[in-house]
C-alpha cells in the first residue's frame, strides 16, 4: 500500500503476468528456502542430519519398485479427486464435499460387491459397480447444487454437511455387513472369489487405477479448455450476471457441473473400494476430499499442473511416513515438515502475484 | 535479513557435514531375525502403546539390535496395511506383526505373497481356517484377568454395602463397551462373574459407544451409567473418558489396558491388561529354532500374558490384593473356571437356536461362531466339562451370550 506520508518502506503492488520461467524460479526458491527452514528445524529439535532426513524421504517415495507403485497409486487417487473438484471450483462453487462423494461412491461399489457378488457374472457386476458408484457420487454432489440453483443455499455448508451424512451412512452399513458379528468391520469383500474386484493388468496391482486417472486427466483438460461446457463453467465462475446476460442457464450449469464433480469423486470411491482396498470404512477417503482442494488451487485448475501438485503432496506424505519408521519419530514430525514446505509453496504464490519493493528511506535508518 | 539467512545456511551445512558419517546401512550382517511391527496408531493410543512397549521389551530381552526391528505406526485397516507389510518384507523382515483386528485380511493377502515370511496377527480370527503355514493369530485369556478385576470390584461393592452406602439389592455396576463384539462381551461377562463370585446380589448395565476410541462418548456413557445408579464402573474402550468421568463423580473404577492411577488417584482400583511381550518372544524363539508357530496362540496368566496392575490401596477394599492372589492361584490350578456354567444362567430371548439350557437356565451346550463367516454360523461346540471353554478353539474370544443379571442398554453397535 502506498502511504502518502512517506514513512512506509515496504510497497506492495499487483504484478502483471510473470513469464513462466520467472514464476517457476520463485517457486523453486520457495522450495529451497522451505528445505533450509525444515532442515534447521529438524536439526534443532531432533539432532538428526537434515540431509539424511531428506534422503530418507526420497528413499520412502522411490526406494523400491513397490514404493514407486504405491506412490503412483496414491498420486492417482488424489489426482482423481482433485480433477473431480476442479470443475466445481472453477465455477466458484465451493465443493468441500469431496469426502462424502467419495464415500458414497465407495459405499455403492461395496453394496454391489456384497449383494450381487455371487449372483451375476463378473463383467456385468463391474459395469453395475461403475454405473452405480458414479451415479451415487453424482446424486450426492447434485443435491447441494440443486438447492443452490433453486434457493441459493450456501454450498460450502451444504456439501460439508453431506460429508457427515455420508460418513454416518457408511458407519450404519458397516454394522449391517460386519464380519464377524459385532466387530464393526467388513474386512476384504469376496476375498476368495475376488468377485467385483477390478481387473489387474499383468502383475501390476495399481496400474489400472493409474491408467484410468491418466486418461481422466487428459479428458478433463480438454473438457475445461476446449469444450462449450468448460467455457460455460469459466463464465459462470467469473460472473454469474455475465453468464445470464449471454444466455447461459446458470442453474443448469451449476447442477450439471456438480454432478460431474460428484460423479468423478464417486469414481475415486470405485477405484479405492473395487480397485485396491476391497472394503469400505468411514475413513477410506482419508481426507483426500479436502487435500484435493489444495491440489486444485495450487495448480490453478490446470489438470496437467495438478499431476505435479498432487505428486508433491503424496511425496511429502510418503516421505514423512518413511522418516517415522527409520528414525522412530512421531508421525506428527513428518506432518510438521510437510506443513513448513506447504507454507512456503503457498506463500510463494503471493510473490508471484505481487511485487514487493523496498522504498529508499531518506531519513535515519531502521 | 541477509545475515540471518546466511547464518542459517552455514548452520545447516555444518550440521549436515557433521552428521554425514552416521548413514544408516540396510541390515547387512544380521542373519538372525528381523522384525517388522505394524501399529494402527502411535504411542498416543493406550492400545497401541501397550503393544509398542511390549515390542521394545521383547526386542531387548531377545538381544536384538536397533537395526533388527522396524516400527510402522498409523497404518489404517486397509490397503495401507498390505502395502506396509510388503514393504517390511522387502526391507528384509522375516517376522511381521500387526496389532489391530481390521489388519487381518490385508495381512493374509501379504502372507500369500511372501510364503517365507512369518505373519503374526494379534486379535484376529482366521488363521485356523485360512490354512496358511506362515499366518498366525494370537490373543490372551484376558477373560481371566477381567475375572480377577471383577473380584476386586465385588469386594469394593461389599465394602460399600457394609458401610451402609446402599443395600445389597442396589449393588449395580456399569460397563462402557465399544461394540457388541465377542471380545467385549467375553470381557464384561467375565468381569461380572468375578464380581458376582464375591458379591452374589450384583447386577450390571452395559452401554456401547460404537468406537474403540471416543473420549466424549465414553465419558457420556459412564455418566449415564452413574446417573442410572451404578455404584462402580469398568470399561472396554481405549480412552480416558470413563476413568475421568468416575474420578469427577467419585465413583470407583476398574480400568483396562494399564493403570490410570495417576489421573484417578481416588477412584482407580485395579486394571487388567494383556502383555504381548511373551508372544513376541515365543515367535522369535520358534523362528530361531526352526519350529512351527502355532496357528492360534493364547497367552495365559502362566505365560505372563495376562497381568494385573498394582491395587490402589486408597480406593480398593481392604484385603483386595490378597484375595486376587488367592483366586489367581485357583484359576492357575484349574479349580476355578471363569465361565463355569453353574455360576450363570441364560433365559428368555437370549437362548439362541444354537444354545441349549437346562430347566434352571444353566448352559449345557452351545455352538459358537468360531470359524468366521458372513452369516455368523454357530459351528463349534464350546461347552466342555461343565464350563464354557473360552479361547481354546481359537485364540480370539467367542463368548457372546447374554447372561441373566446383565442388562444391555443399547445394542445398536
Amino acid at each position: 500500500m502506498a502511504n502518502k506520508s512517506g514513512r512506509s518502506v515496504l510497497h506492495i503492488s499487483k504484478r502483471g503476468a510473470l513469464p513462466w520461467y520467472a514464476a517457476w524460479a520463485i517457486r523453486g526458491a520457495a522450495i529451497v528456502l522451505a528445505l533450509i527452514v525444515s532442515g534447521v528445524f529438524t536439526a534443532a529439535l531432533t539432532g538428526l542430519n537434515p540431509l539424511g532426513v531428506y534422503a530418507a524421504m526420497i528413499q520412502g517415495a522411490f526406494g523400491t519398485e513397490r514404493k514407486v507403485w504405491i506412490l503412483g497409486q496414491n498420486l492417482a487417487i488424489l489426482l482423481c479427486v482433485s480433477l473431480a473438484v476442479t470443475p466445481a471450483f472453477k465455477m466458484r462453487f465451493w465443493n468441500v464435499g469431496g469426502e462424502g462423494q467419495i464415500l458414497i461412491g465407495g459405499l455403492a461399489t461395496a453394496a454391489c460387491m456384497i449383494l450381487l457378488g455371487d449372483k451375476i457374472p463378473n463383467w456385468l457386476l463391474i459395469i453395475v459397480m461403475v454405473v452405480s458408484s458414479v451415479l451415487a457420487g453424482a446424486i450426492w454432489g447434485g443435491i447441494p447444487a440443486i438447492c443452490k440453483a433453486r434457493w441459493n443455499t450456501n454450498e460450502t455448508l451444504f456439501t460439508l454437511m453431506m460429508n457427515y451424512v455420508a460418513t454416518q451412512l457408511v458407519a450404519f452399513m458397516v454394522i449391517v455387513w460386519e464380519v464377524p458379528k459385532g466387530a464393526g468391520k467388513i474386512g476384504i469383500i469376496n476375498q476368495n472369489t475376488e468377485a467385483g474386484w477390478l481387473p489387474q493388468i499383468g502383475s501390476y496391482k495399481y496400474l489400472l487405477n493409474i491408467l484410468v486417472v491418466a486418461a481422466l486427466t487428459v479428458v478433463m483438460y480438454f473438457y475445461l479448455t476446449r469444450s462449450k461446457q468448460g467455457y460455460e463453467i469459466s463464465v459462470v465462475g467469473e460472473s454469474e450476471r455475465t453468464a445470464r446476460y449471454v444466455g447461459i442457464k446458470v442453474g443448469k450449469v451449476i447442477v450439471r457441473t456438480m454432478m460431474i464433480s460428484g460423479g468423478l469423486c464417486g469414481l475415486a470411491g470405485l477405484l479405492l473400494v473395487g480397485g485396491t482396498d476391497h472394503t469400505i470404512t468411514t475413513t477410506i477417503a482419508g481426507g483426500r476430499g479436502f487435500t484435493a482442494v489444495m491440489v486444485a488451487w495450487l495448480a490453478k485448475f490446470n489438470p496437467f499442473t495438478m499431476v505435479f501438485t498432487s505428486f508433491l503432496l503424496v511425496f511429502l506424505s510418503r516421505g514423512a511416513s518413511e522418516i517415522t519408521t527409520i528414525y522412530g519419530l512421531n508421525h506428527s514430525f513428518g506432518d510438521i515438515l510437510t506443513g513448513i514446505i506447504l507454507f512456503f509453496i503457498i506463500g510463494s504464490e503471493f510473490f508471484i502475484n505481487y511485487r514487493l519493493s523496498f522504498l529508499k528511506n531518506t531519513g535515519k535508518g531502521e | 535479513m541477509k545475515k540471518i539467512l546466511s547464518l542459517a545456511l552455514v548452520l545447516v551445512m555444518l550440521l549436515s557435514f557433521a552428521a554425514c558419517g552416521s548413514k544408516s546401512e540396510p541390515a547387512a550382517a544380521s542373519k538372525d531375525v528381523k522384525l517388522g511391527f505394524i501399529f494402527l496408531h502411535d504411542e498416543n493410543s493406550t492400545y497401541d502403546l501397550n503393544f509398542m512397549n511390549a515390542a521394545k521389551e521383547a526386542c531387548e530381552a531377545l538381544g536384538l539390535s536397533e537395526d533388527q526391528y522396524l516400527f510402522r505406526t498409523n497404518i489404517p485397516e486397509g490397503q495401507e496395511c498390505y502395502d506396509a507389510a510388503c514393504e517390511l518384507a522387502d526391507a528384509g523382515c522375516n517376522i511381521i506383526f500387526a496389532d489391530s483386528f481390521g489388519h487381518e485380511d490385508y495381512l493374509i493377502q501379504a502372507a500369500k505373497e511372501f510364503p517365507e515370511v512369518q505373519f503374526c496377527h494379534a486379535t484376529g480370527t482366521k488363521a485356523h481356517t485360512e490354512g496358511l503355514s506362515n499366518y498366525h493369530n494370537a490373543f490372551a485369556a484376558i477373560y481371566e484377568g477381567r475375572y480377577l478385576a471383577g473380584v476386586a470390584a465385588g469386594l469394593k461393592l461389599n465394602e460399600m454395602i457394609e458401610a451402609g452406602e446402599f443395600t445389597a439389592e442396589e449393588a449395580k455396576m456399569g460397563y462402557v463397551g465399544a461394540f457388541t463384539y465377542a471380545e467385549v462381551v467375553s470381557g464384561y461377562t467375565s468381569f461380572y462373574l468375578g464380581a458376582k463370585s464375591v458379591c452374589p446380589s450384583v447386577t450390571m448395565e452395559v452401554t456401547f459407544t460404537g468406537s474403540w476410541y471416543d473420549e466424549t462418548a465414553e465419558k457420556e456413557g459412564a455418566n449415564k451409567l452413574i446417573q442410572n445408579g451404578c455404584k462402580l464402573i469398568s470399561q472396554h474402550a481405549d480412552s480416558m473418558g470413563a476413568p475421568t468421568a468416575c474420578e469427577t463423580a467419585g465413583v470407583p473404577n476398574v480400568s483396562y489396558n494399564g493403570s490410570t492411577v495417576s489421573a484417578c488417584p481416588n477412584t482407580f482400583i485395579v486394571s487388567s491388561r494383556i502383555n504381548w511381550a511373551p508372544y513376541y518372544e515365543y515367535v522369535v524363539n520358534c523362528v530361531r529354532s526352526g519350529e512351527a508357530i502355532a496357528a492360534d496362540w493364547t497367552g495365559t496368566i502362566a505365560t505372563g500374558s495376562v497381568v494385573l496392575t498394582d491395587v490402589n490401596e486408597q480406593a480398593a477394599a481392604a484385603g483386595t490384593a490378597e484375595k486376587i492372589a488367592e483366586v489367581k492361584a485357583e484359576i492357575e490350578a484349574g479349580n476355578i473356571h471363569v465361565f463355569d456354567v453353574t455360576t450363570f444362567t441364560v433365559s428368555g430371548d437370549n437362548v439362541k437356536p444354537t444354545l441349549t439350557v437346562d430347566a434352571e437356565g444353566h448352559v449345557t451346550s452351545y455352538l459358537a461362531d468360531v470359524d468366521t463367516d458372513a452369516d455368523y454360523t454357530g459351528d463349534t461346540e464350546v461347552v466342555e466339562n461343565g464350563y464354557f471353554n473360552e479361547s481354546a478353539k481359537r485364540s480370539a474370544p467367542y463368548f457372546d451370550l447374554s447372561i441373566d443379571g446383565i442388562t444391555l442398554l443399547d445394542v445398536a453397535f
